[in-house]
């Protein structure tokens, strides 16, 4: 048993925090207030990732490489691209999680296309910017209920339906849209497909304005008709009843614990810009029980805790991904704990820091705004909590709804 | 708000009352004589003092044991072969006879003598004790020793505690004792009857501060005197050995104390729960102690030494809230209300995916610590962080676990209401134990 990041992951997380300090935090405030605008700097920026990525794809922290491995260690131990990817997404998120969820071809379609996709697909997309498109105006959380239709004529699909939330959806190259190939075979007919902007049929029809996560665009998509190459579909055509959505939700074992990671990024932001502020108020030396201090060194000694085991917990789903073990559960315990200790800390470090907090002087106020979708996108709370809670009790969806 | 004719009058009343109830009793306990009533009434003075520890082969340095192998750089949770055969026939151990006696333990305030031979047949004190001095480690694995305290814990805190306090002292012994101090104390864990001893650092204080013991221990020649109140000490009635925190001039210290030594009395002080462990006061009435009974030989680390306990009752409350889930599971499935199983509802069912997701969280802050504890690494920090999370926790598995179970929680018919008593000594205790 070692709980310690091994010293291989130096670099990759110390180019991240270069990154977030450097690049994030200077023109964070002003792409919160330019909503929409699309952030320029990020594309030089996106070309030296992909130069990081292709050096060393085990150690690169970008999105695309979820789903791969790193060399195994002695006893086949292995701390792999999804643990990198994750100690990434903590560093980058620690300067701006809306910059983060912008880095051109680092979006959650591709992780969807690296998890499922055939060599063939993955050759196909290289390079290409993929968006994540599930939600639509009538199903949230609930996947399953998805409309958006995918009819086969020919060698194409054809896809009708709205999708909405579609993170970085306008900006990416091509969206991975979620879709059903017979709305009466319920969850095992629901199939990806990967849509390129610019196919007919495709349509932008708005852009959210949002509570926070501001740089980042959140596009509603229309699809009428639009045809798509049958070999643009992830994964097996067929509707396996048996294998039912795994392999859609597959994604979700490697997503999770990055989303885990973006809110313990932001959580910590925030923790560490309150102690500079509190620096003369506070005697943080770990010496003294909890309890003895005073009211504000308690409170900081909590949320550090708080957020120190999400930390582990988001690294530990991250290790079994890497090490093939079934990790669904785990991912959803770390996708749900970091949603909520991210924001409950963002939160009371914006309370605690006074007027400063709340104030646009201070990042404090949208951190506190930001960390709010990490604890929504990607399956809420609740979400995970109903799969966790139907796995220890063993119950099935129509049993524990 | 000032107090008016009314309040005078009912506070004249309780005086004459309260006076009254005490006379008729002959229990007048004030400040001035509280000494006086406690020794009185309940301490007596430690009666087994029939060991005598000699250093009869005296050592030229300490037997200083290493961690287990190399760590490989790899961020790992899988547990070594050893380590999963430890666990199994401690988990064995723990259901089929722990758990058992359970409720007996509890009512009885003390463990069998039984349970404890079994208990010795696991071997836990035998491989605390160096083989130079006849016991069995090759090594020492903090490690290990946490996930013992989970396991046993599993089956019952109390009981657990009761064993593993004489295991914590030759751990202290084998990690800072002096040649002189292995050679006089270690060795007789070793043998076919090891001493019953005990770690003696809570006080009986509101927010008391291990690092601040308000236990002195004052140098007088070639000996220390101690004065001063321990609680929460276990298998205190029975111990013939302590380690005892007390302050010095320089700083906290820990001082090894004999049972029967002069000075020294102990009175049974029954509390909320893990009542099995057989927790006592302890009175240091100017006991005097070698100064070569301070523990240490150089590299003895008083915050350490605090750390490794805290950090086995955060294991205990891990093994603990473990069982905790793992019962209100099946209950909750079972149970029904309403035409079906109470678990098919989101507000218990929410319940209990939480309590498995902070379990968590507790064990990964828990074995961040104590991984880096046995790696020689600094852990002040982290188990901090560990003792600040798993209180607070451990207490919310303890307190939902029974309002999963409702009514039937509240009542002895159940394990859950003697788990939510346990569980409530994390974040209270000090000492008592090390990793």
């Amino acid at each position: 048993m070692n709980l310690e990041i091994p010293k291989k992951f130096r670099s990759l997380v110390n180019n991240a925090h270069q990154v977030a300090a450097g690049t994030f935090r200077p023109i964070s405030r002003y792409y919160d207030r330019h909503e929409h605008e699309r952030p320029r700097e990020l594309d030089m920026l996106a070309s030296i990732l992909d130069g990081f990525n292709e050096g060393d794809p085990s150690n690169s922290a970008g999105a695309a490489t979820t789903g791969a491995n790193g060399e195994a260690g002695a006893e086949g131990v292995r701390n792999g691209s999804n643990m990198g990817v994750c100690l990434g997404a903590m560093e980058l998120c620690y300067g701006d999680v809306a910059l983060m969820l912008s880095l051109p071809r680092q979006g959650l379609g591709n992780a969807a296309i690296s998890a499922v996709a055939t060599d063939e697909q993955k050759q196909r997309f290289d390079g290409k910017w993929a968006a994540m498109a599930i939600t639509e105006p009538g199903c949230g959380s609930d996947s399953g209920a998805i409309r958006t239709t995918a009819r086969r004529e020919g060698d194409e699909y054809v896809l009708n339906g709205e999708k909405i939330y579609v993170t970085a959806g306008e900006r990416a190259d091509c969206v991975v849209v979620w879709a059903t190939l017979d709305p009466s075979m319920g969850k095992a007919a629901i199939k990806s497909f990967v849509v390129e902007w610019g196919t007919p049929g495709m349509e932008l029809a708005r852009l959210e304005k949002k509570l926070g996560i501001r740089a980042s665009d959140t596009a509603a998509i229309h699809f009428q008709d639009c045809r798509v190459p049958a070999e643009n579909l992830l994964g097996s055509p067929e509707i396996d009843t048996s294998k039912g959505f795994a392999g859609a939700m597959q994604t979700f074992d490697n997503t999770r614990p990055l989303v885990a990671a973006m809110a313990v990024g932001c959580g910590r932001a925030a923790l560490e810009r309150l102690k500079e502020l509190l620096a003369d108020h506070v005697n943080l030396d770990y010496d003294q029980p909890v309890d003895n201090g005073s009211a504000v060194e308690a409170e900081i000694y909590r949320m550090e805790a708080e957020w120190e085991s999400a930390y582990w917990l988001t690294v530990r789903a991250a290790w079994m991904a890497d090490n093939h073990q079934p990790n669904s559960v785990q991912a959803s315990m770390c996708k749900a704990k970091a949603g909520r200790v991210g924001n409950w800390i963002t939160l009371r470090c914006a309370e605690l820091a006074g007027t400063l907090g709340y104030s646009e002087e201070e990042l404090l106020e949208k951190w506190a705004r930001d960390s709010k979708i990490l604890d929504i996108f990607e399956g809420t709370q609740q979400i995970q909590n109903l799969i966790i809670a139907r796995r220890l009790l063993g119950l099935s969806s129509s049993e524990l709804r | 708000m000032a107090r008016d004719a009314m309040g005078y009058a009912l506070s004249a009343l309780n005086h004459l009352a309260g006076s009254g109830v005490l006379d008729r009793l002959g229990v007048r306990r004030t400040a001035e004589n509280i000494s006086y009533y406690l020794s009185r009434s309940s301490f007596s003075a430690i009666s087994t003092s029939a060991r005598q520890f000699r250093n009869l082969n005296p050592l030229k340095r300490p037997q200083r044991l290493q961690a287990p192998g190399e760590t490989r750089d790899l961020f790992d949770l899988n547990i070594t072969d050893e380590q999963r055969m430890i666990r199994e026939s401690v988990q064995e151990f723990a259901r089929e006879v722990l758990r058992e006696r359970g409720e007996a333990g509890d009512a009885e305030q003390g463990i069998a003598a039984g349970t404890l031979e079994q208990a010795s047949e696991l071997g836990l004190t035998l491989f605390a004790v160096p083989e130079a001095l006849g016991g069995a480690a090759t090594e020492r694995s903090p490690v290990t020793s946490m996930l013992v305290a989970e396991d046993l814990a599993h089956g019952d805190m109390g009981q657990a505690i009761a064993i593993l306090a004489p295991v914590s002292v030759a751990n202290a012994l084998t990690q800072w004792g002096s040649a002189h101090q292995q050679g006089t104390y270690l060795v007789e864990f070793a043998g076919d009857h090891p001493p019953v001893a005990t770690i003696a650092v809570s006080e009986p204080a509101p927010l008391f501060d291990p690092l601040r013991p308000a236990c002195t221990a004052s140098r007088r020649g070639d000996h220390y005197v101690l004065k001063g109140t321990k609680s929460l000490v276990p298998l205190a009635a029975q111990a013939e050995l302590f380690l005892v925190a007390a302050m010095t001039d320089d700083g906290p210290g820990v001082f090894i104390v004999e049972g029967g030594s002069e000075g020294l009395s102990v009175a049974a002080d029954p509390a909320m729960g893990i009542r099995a462990s057989g927790q006592g006061r302890l009175v240091l009435d100017g006991v005097k102690v070698p100064a070569d009974n301070r523990l240490g030989a150089g590299d003895f680390d008083y915050r350490a030494f605090v750390d490794l306990g805290t950090l086995a009752w955060c294991s205990l409350a891990i093994g603990t809230s473990q069982a905790m889930l793992d019962y209100v599971i099946p209950y909750a499935n079972e149970r029904t209300a309403f035409g079906e199983p109470i678990s098919h509802r989101q507000g218990v069912a929410f319940l209990i995916s939480d309590m498995a997701i902070e379990l968590d969280a507790m064990r990964m802050l828990t074995w961040r610590a104590v991984c880096r504890a046995e790696q020689g690494l600094p852990f002040r920090r982290e188990a901090h962080l560990a003792r600040t999370l798993v209180k607070d926790k451990a207490m919310g598995i303890g307190t939902n676990g029974v309002q999963v179970l409702g009514g039937h929680g509240y009542t002895h018919e159940y394990p859950v209401e003697r788990w939510y008593r346990d569980l409530r000594a994390t974040g209270i205790a000090f000492g008592g134990l090390h990793l």
